[in-house]
């Protein structure tokens, strides 16, 4: 018999787009060889909604609100792109307190993504209690953000230019509560995942990408770092004064999904530790900057002050106008590289902002990642990506 | 950094450029688009540089405001290069009418993406890339959102498909 001759016979299986596991609406269009995936091509769209387009009807300080909306997970770095993207057109510096607010504002961000993340990650690998270790802590930090902006998940907490209200009272005994308690929350996970058989077994070699490979294929953020490449925002070009900041950026060395896992988990103790520093070193004064004609004035001036109440009332209806020019402005976020580029045209409404967001670049990497391995990989390779996909499809 | 950059261009290629400008300490180089391929794979190649990174590929809709010499859509390659940690953006201008440009996916897997975005929402043309369709609009949709002549208002039935034959309780 000669089987060789005979052409294989390959299967089409379609990944959601209604599956738990493709952590939103994607659909990944499989081609099996048995269990071997052959080629893999995702769909994507489900989610558009056209944030870029509508950006552009909207005067600047309202498009803020949308930028909550695309990484969902993590909105104060959404917010804090986009302010630092409009502070730099229109070349405004803003008060010491308030970069300190939003550096350890962003980390606990960032702790709060990756422990979502850890969480489905886990999940989808079959250990099923992480979820509710992980919203535990999640929690805490979500309080946080109740506490500072009324808000639980669509913060908009940022405002060009500084932050819509002073920290609350209580914020320095909140920060603490979180600095204490989240710590023997990842020392846990580390004890539930690390040498675990199960957990291991799926992930060591699993959707391996070599370094070169990672970086042509644009991937950036903790998927980049887990194969090696020191490439992190905060250090290369640091923005919002990261550069005061001490921390580690951890690298890993096999880039599969044992080393994103790794490099995540140690991102959060990383963050933890530059939250510490941000609010230990977070000097007095004032939430917004004094930059009349562009920044609202206190409310406390607008009640009492003359000139104070015509500013107030000329931004919120007219807006304020950069000059024309085309700047690029990129943050760390947790996902990865989030870039707002905001053209101006000189008018009160961005002529385009464009969003660089990390989830849609990284998820181009899912075929390169999990072509010629198992079927039951592509669920782990899609875990560790880590993709919001609001975010991807905008 | 900025001045090696230009020597480099003054050099290399002194017919590509169309002219560059420096807006907040950030380097913006215009280029004609038939060199766009040549230059990004020098760029990338170069020990000198290595652009490795090609973070973004964007694209503006200039309706109405553009001067007559340069054309309606413009593009904005995003480059950086992880060893310098310095960004340089590559801008190309394009006729409104049947506007295209060489691809770069052969240079950057990202590209493929990227690309099929712009072409998507811009209506860009990218010649020779493998794959040049739709990727986040309805495969129903007409036109290109993210031109400035797209209405915003106006929304496209999604369920059109027994438009001309409605059911008996509509009828």
């Amino acid at each position: 018999m000669n089987t060789a001759a005979k052409p294989r016979r390959t299967m089409n299986l379609n990944l959601g787009p209604q599956h738990p596991a493709t952590h939103g609406v994607l659909r990944v269009e499989l081609e099996l060889d048995g269990e071997t995936v052959v080629k893999a091509t995702p769909h994507i769209g489900f989610l558009h909604t056209g944030i870029e387009k509508t950006a552009e009807s909207k005067l600047y300080y309202k498009v803020i609100p949308m930028t909550d909306r695309m990484d969902y997970l993590a909105p104060m770095s959404n917010n804090l792109g986009y302010c630092l993207a409009v502070e730099k057109l229109l070349g405004i510096d803003v008060p010491e307190k308030v970069k300190y607010a939003r550096v350890c504002l962003t980390e606990l961000t960032r702790v709060m993504s990756h422990l979502v993340w850890i969480g489905t990650h886990a999940l989808d690998l079959g250990a099923m209690s992480m979820l509710l270790y992980a919203f535990r802590e999640r929690e805490l930090i979500i309080d946080l953000y109740e506490a500072c902006a009324g808000q639980r998940m669509m913060t908009t907490y940022f405002r060009v230019g500084g932050l819509a209200y002073d920290l609350p009272k209580d914020f320095d005994k909140r920060v603490k509560d979180i600095l204490q308690k989240v710590p023997p929350g990842i020392r846990d996970y580390e004890r539930l995942l690390n040498n675990n058989k199960i957990f291991r077994q799926r992930t060591i070699g699993v959707a391996r990408i070599s370094a070169e490979d990672a970086i042509n294929c644009g991937l950036t953020g903790p998927s980049l770092r887990g194969s090696g490449v020191n490439y992190d925002v905060r250090r290369a070009n640091s923005y919002c004064g990261y550069e005061k900041f001490n921390f580690q950026v951890p690298l890993g060395k096999n880039g599969d999904v044992y080393d994103r896992y790794l490099v995540r988990v140690e991102e959060m103790k990383q963050s933890l530790n530059i939250a510490r520093q941000a609010l230990e070193g977070m000097p007095e004064g004032p939430y917004r900057a004094h930059v009349p004609g562009v920044v609202l004035p206190p409310k406390e001036d607008v009640l009492s002050k003359m000139e104070s109440l015509i500013f107030h009332f000329k931004i919120i209806t007219e807006g304020f106008h950069p000059p024309k020019g085309a700047v690029y402005q990129a943050i760390e976020a947790p996902k990865g590289e989030l870039g707002y580029y905001i053209s101006s045209d000189g008018s009160a409404k961005p002529h385009r902002m464009r969003v660089r967001p990390p989830s849609f670049v990284n998820l181009s990497a899912l075929p390169k990642m999990v072509e010629g391995g198992m079927v039951a990989d592509v669920i782990a390779a899609i875990g560790s990506i880590d993709i919001v996909l609001g975010e991807v499809d905008r | 950094m900025d001045d090696k950059i230009r020597q480099y261009f003054e050099e290399n290629f002194k017919e590509a450029m169309v002219r560059q400008d420096t807006f907040r300490d950030q380097l913006s180089l215009y280029i004609r688009k038939e060199f766009l391929v040549d230059i990004c794979r020098d760029l990338k190649d170069n020990d000198e540089f290595r652009f490795e990174l090609l973070a973004d590929i964007c694209s503006l809709d200039w309706l109405g405001q553009a001067d007559k010499t340069e054309g309606r859509f413009e593009v904005v390659y995003n480059l950086y290069s992880i060893k310098h940690r310095y960004r340089l953006l590559l801008k190309v201008r394009l006729p409104g009418e049947n506007p295209e440009i060489d691809t770069l996916t052969n240079l950057w897997q990202t590209a493929n993406w990227l690309e099929r975005e712009v072409f998507d929402l811009m209506g860009i043309h990218f010649t020779g890339h493998p794959d040049l369709s739709k990727i986040v609009t309805p495969d129903d949709l007409e036109g290109h959102p993210l031109r400035k002549d797209f209405p915003l208002t106006y929304e496209v039935p999604q369920f059109s498909w027994n438009k001309n034959d409605p059911p008996e309780v509509i009828r």
